[in-house]
């Protein structure tokens, strides 16, 4: 191998190792640039060996870290030599150096052409070898026939197949749309994975792979293939693939693949291919058990790989709990290994079964184990993973004692992995609190031992928690006053305590440890230790506690009025400190009463803690989205996720600043905040807007748009219309007031039957409305079968920083699904004799309500839906009609008779409907409307 | 899939940087000194395997090398730890006991044996039977 070898490349590349110096480099590099530079100018006369030799020097020195401005030329003309050694040094200079530049490149792929249309194999292999390596859109384009023929022709030998397969990946990744594969040749790609030679299958399911997730339809076929080489292999003996087994495992990368490419399917709908493939996994996890044929890691690495896969798939088609089961043990089995590898590979898998139903518990049997991996493992990483496993796999009945592993091993552990497990810690001690006690306590805990890395989202809940937990409160309290009385306080323990006194202080005010002034002494003892975000929260909490504790008012003035707050030369707390002054000496105690209210419950949406947990790791390639990685094209889809993970991080925390920080200052700033409360207070602590709501349902009745909610902030109308079993709403959202509305979130509560008798498919609601402005909301609603009650309407939104919270009923009647029949009186009677059987027919006698108009009754009828047939009853004062009530499913015939006794003021109403009840209902919406 | 293949020497000396994707000159210098400082400061009691940026590290030392691949969270790691080796033992029998200054003489010789076992990020060939008769015939030809 030593015959080629360029003698001055070796002389050169000497001479660099024995500079000793970098300047000595340099000038070295320089000298022979020079040369170079002179020889390519001058003798145009150089021999292959002479360009090879140069080129291969000036790539030796690119490798070294120098520019190189020249011999591009020199190399692009090595491509058309007819010697392997040169046309190889031309490929590689090209694809070292060149793979961005666009001059030449039809030069080059002039030459790529020729290669492959050659008859040379080692020529194709090597000019598919440089496209593999640069291919771009260009060459998707021009070999977008001859490349993918290569590949399935059966003239083609094996190794060049094999980079075909390649090649035709390298090619849809980076330009899938140049790429126009002919269906026709789907069958023949998902062949190769049959191909004899293991190598051109071990190439070519990359390549699959590629294409199923491109098309998983079209490739569905790969499916059976694959379990059918994967049974192949790992049922047979080691001894069966000499070539392609690798210390006594066959074919353990080609395994691999062929496991990954079978998970971008669900488990196979044939039986047979599906209990074929469940064999081989069986038989990947009995041979996990037999004894190793090698003492070298090599093997027993081999065997695992394939192993893993296995047990990767066995995930994600999550549906043989025996496999699972099995899987869960081998891994469990692992975490006493002594390979540090297997241990944390086994942590990492177990995360993964902890998460399927099927393999939970099992799973949860190593719980010791992986607390011990949490305390001795020396490679962070490990730990890491058992700190992963440990939240994977805690739910109720071990949240105690896991949380508790965890605190534990907060003191000591990494500081490049506390932030994320004092997340972890503060969910699963929310997510799995029996006693909220139990959760504050341990949140207090956290603070304590990690205040550093305890997060803004992470202290913001705590606080929602309380605020939203009447019970926990004055524990709350008294705990917080506890934790405060540490020599050494954490701020975000300071900033806790003082919110969480501020509102709730008077609760533990009795006790003589820790009436009003020592709150606020212990309290202001900390404040000048804090930074002004804290000191900001704790002037608040001083003026809650004005209206708490009005007997250390003047206490609290002579703070506010102290130099250090009114004159600060912070403008937040000066402005705090001269607004709160203000506040207390210009109100009365009743008005700061309702300024100083305690705060009202938070909307429970989705723990900020998650969405944070979830972001966390989004959030490490944001950092690094200025440089390489985010910028190639390989990901694509980074971008716009990175983008939007950034917004949502800001967002929540804005919201709960203005929540929990800024909510005196937004009020006071806001001149109508007296408005606001005397708006929203009745809105909200009046339950029951029903009655008025009821009335106006009651006309909605007989109409098809109406006003069905209305308060001081909003009016909500309603258009409908009916088309058989469905009907199209529109809601109608109008804001009365002159500001915004915001956060509004709505939802319609079906409970009980309705729920499977009404199916609604409303678009979502825009979450704002200008002052004075309306939106619209509209959707459909199915009615699947008669029903009974009426949905209830919750509407949530934002109005001055103060949640509102609207119920109601919505006005939903069966009869908006009534479509009005025509008939003449023989049908009719001939229908009102066939309904004689006893839950047909309901009848009611009920006085008169209303002034008994012919007219008002006819509209209310028809109104109602069904039709007035006239000149059927005799009695031409009396109504008579019928209509079809349209379900999903059935077709109701409804026929009715309404006579008006005007001298007894009396009605009688009798109705007749195919469907038992039904005229039950009819009736009871009507026997008080006349 | 195979982001990048890096083999150093523990002072930091490049000796194969090999690139499955479109990175500019100065993004590779960085990768290649972080993935430096990355791996030499584990020790054997270590996992052959870090997270890296959103990707991770599979890597392997022999003697004052480290072999380094660079490849997807969700790839197979021990797949990836015998490919190294797999290449490891190729080398050294192409190079007939291979040490460092053979990677450093016949650098433009290591692309050719990289090619003939990772392309286009992909694991190509595994047979070491197969990838050294091809070598061999290759280093017959002129």
């Amino acid at each position: 191998m030593r015959g080629d070898a360029m003698r001055g490349l070796a002389v050169f590349i000497s001479d660099i190792r024995n500079c000793k110096s970098r300047e000595a480099e340099l000038r070295r590099i320089n000298k022979e640039l020079t040369n170079i530079r002179q020889r390519f100018r001058a003798d145009k006369t150089l021999d292959g060996y002479q360009k090879k030799k140069y080129v291969c020097k000036l790539l030796f020195i690119f490798l070294l870290g120098h520019d190189i401005d020249f011999g591009y030329m020199e190399a692009v003309n090595l491509l058309s030599s007819n010697k392997y050694t040169e046309k190889q040094i031309g490929y590689l200079f090209i694809s070292v150096i060149m793979n961005s530049s666009t001059e030449m490149k039809q030069l080059i792929i002039q030459n790529i052409r020729n290669d492959i249309q050659s008859r040379n194999p080692i020529f194709i292999n090597l000019a598919l070898q440089c496209v593999a390596n640069i291919g771009d859109k260009e060459m998707a384009t021009a070999f977008t026939q001859e490349i993918p023929r290569l590949l399935i022709s059966g003239d083609t030998i094996d190794p060049v197949k094999q980079s075909a397969a390649l090649c035709l990946l390298r090619l849809h990744r980076t330009s899938p749309e140049s790429l126009q594969l002919n269906t026709e040749w789907t069958a023949r790609i998902i062949h190769l994975l049959n191909d004899q030679h293991l190598g051109v299958a071990t190439a070519a399911v990359s390549l699959i792979d590629a294409l199923v997730k491109r098309n998983p339809d079209e490739y569905k076929g790969c499916v059976n293939l694959a379990v059918s080489r994967l049974s192949r292999i790992v049922t047979s003996s080691y001894t069966d693939f000499q070539d392609y087994t690798y210390y006594f495992v066959p074919a353990p990368w080609l395994c691999v693949k062929l496991l990954r490419l079978l998970q971008n399917y669900p488990p196979p709908d044939d039986a047979s291919v599906r209990s074929r493939l469940n064999e081989c996994l069986d038989t990947i996890l009995n041979k996990a058990q037999e004894p190793l044929k090698s003492k070298k890691v090599q093997h027993s690495n081999a065997r695992n790989a394939v192993l893993f896969e296995a047990i990767n798939l066995i995930i994600h088609m999550d549906c043989e709990s025996k496999l699972l089961v099995r899987a869960c043990n081998q891994l469990g089995q692992f975490l006493l290994n002594r390979e540090t590898n297997l241990r944390y590979l086994a942590l990492e898998s177990m995360c993964l079964l902890a998460t399927s139903e099927f393999s939970h518990d099992a799973v949860k049997k190593h719980q010791e184990t992986v607390i011990n991996a949490l305390k001795s493992e020396r490679d962070v990483s490990v730990r890491q993973r058992a700190v992963d496993l440990l939240y994977a796999m805690c739910d109720r009945s071990n949240a105690e004692d896991i949380v508790q592993e965890m605190l534990t091993y907060l003191e000591t552990a990494d500081y490049t992995i506390r932030e994320e497990m004092v997340l972890k810690i503060a969910i699963l001690s929310e997510k799995y609190a029996i006693d909220y006690k139990w959760y504050l306590d341990i949140m207090l805990k956290l603070i304590r031992i990690a205040g550093d890395f305890v997060s803004e989202e992470v202290w913001y809940r705590v606080i929602q928690v309380v605020v939203n937990r009447t019970d926990v409160q004055s524990y709350a309290a008294k705990i917080a006053f506890e934790a405060l009385q540490a020599p050494a306080c954490h701020e975000n323990m300071i900033k806790v305590a003082g919110y969480i006194l501020g509102e709730y202080g008077n609760l533990i005010a009795l006790d003589p440890r820790s009436i009003p002034m020592i709150q606020f002494d212990l309290i202001h003892s900390k404040y000048h230790l804090c930074s002004t975000t804290t000191r900001s929260l704790l002037l608040s909490t001083y003026m809650k506690f004005i209206n708490l504790f009005p007997e250390i008012k003047q206490y609290v003035q002579d703070i506010l009025r102290h130099d250090s707050n009114y004159r600060s030369s912070d403008v937040e707390i000066q402005q705090r400190a001269t607004e709160y002054l203000r506040l207390s000496e210009i109100c009365s105690a009743t008005v700061l009463a309702t300024v100083l209210e305690i705060m009202p419950p938070y909307p429970e949406k989705q723990s900020p803690l998650l969405v944070r947990l979830k972001q966390k790791k989004p959030l490490t390639e944001a950092e690094t989205s200025s440089e390489p990685f985010a910028a190639t094209t390989a990901n694509p889809e980074d971008g716009p996720k990175l983008a939007e993970s950034t917004i949502h991080l800001n967002q929540p925390v804005q919201q709960q600043q203005n929540g929990l920080l800024l909510s005196f200052d937004t009020l006071e700033s806001n001149n109508s905040f007296n408005d606001a409360t005397s708006y929203s207070l009745p809105s909200i602590s009046s339950p029951a807007p029903t009655s008025s709501t009821l009335q106006s349902a009651k006309k909605l009745l007989f109409k098809n748009s109406d006003i069905i909610f209305e308060n001081d902030l909003l009016q909500i109308g309603i258009k409908v219309e009916v088309a058989k079993h469905i009907l199209g709403v529109e809601f109608y959202y109008g804001n009365k007031t002159n500001s915004n509305l915001t956060n509004i979130a709505n939802t319609i509560k079906v409970t009980g039957d309705l729920e499977s008798d009404i199916r609604f498919n409303i678009e979502p609601i825009k979450t704002g409305i200008d002052p004075k402005a309306q939106i619209k909301q509209s959707g459909t609603i199915e009615c699947l079968k008669e029903f009974q009650e009426l949905p209830i309407i919750n509407l949530s939104f934002y109005y001055g920083n103060v949640l509102q919270k609207v119920d109601f009923l919505f006005p939903l009647y069966v009869n908006k699904f009534i479509e009005r029949a025509e008939m003449d009186s023989n049908s009719f009677f001939l229908r009102w004799r066939n309904l004689d059987k006893p839950g047909q027919e309901c009848q009611k006698i009920f006085p008169a309500k209303y002034p008994m108009m012919h007219d008002d009754c006819r509209q209310k009828l028809e109104g109602f839906g069904w039709s007035n047939l006239t000149g059927i009853d005799v009695n031409a004062d009396n109504f008579c009609g019928a209509g079809i009530l349209h379900t999903a499913s059935q077709q109701i015939g409804c026929l009715y008779r309404l006579e008006p006794n005007k001298q007894a003021k009396m009605y009688r109403l009798t109705v007749r409907a195919s469907k038992d009840g039904v005229a039950n209902r009819l009736v009871e919406l009507l026997d008080d409307e006349f | 899939m195979i982001r990048f293949i890096l083999i150093q020497n523990r002072a930091g000396k490049t000796r194969l940087a090999k690139w499955f994707m479109n990175f500019h000159d100065d993004e590779k210098q960085k990768l290649i000194e972080e993935v430096h400082a990355l791996v030499t400061v584990r020790d054997a009691k270590h996992t052959n395997f870090v997270e890296f940026r959103n990707f991770k590290i599979v890597y392997r030392r022999y003697a004052g090398l480290y072999f380094c691949i660079c490849v997807d969270v969700n790839d197979n790691n021990l797949a990836y730890l015998e490919a190294i080796h797999n290449f490891v033992e190729v080398l050294n029998e192409f190079f007939h006991n291979v040490c460092e200054l053979d990677l450093v003489f016949n650098f433009y010789k290591v692309y050719s044996v990289v090619d003939e076992m990772f392309l286009a990020g992909e694991i190509r060939e595994t047979s070491q039977i197969k990838v050294l008769k091809q070598l061999t015939t290759l280093t017959s030809l002129e």
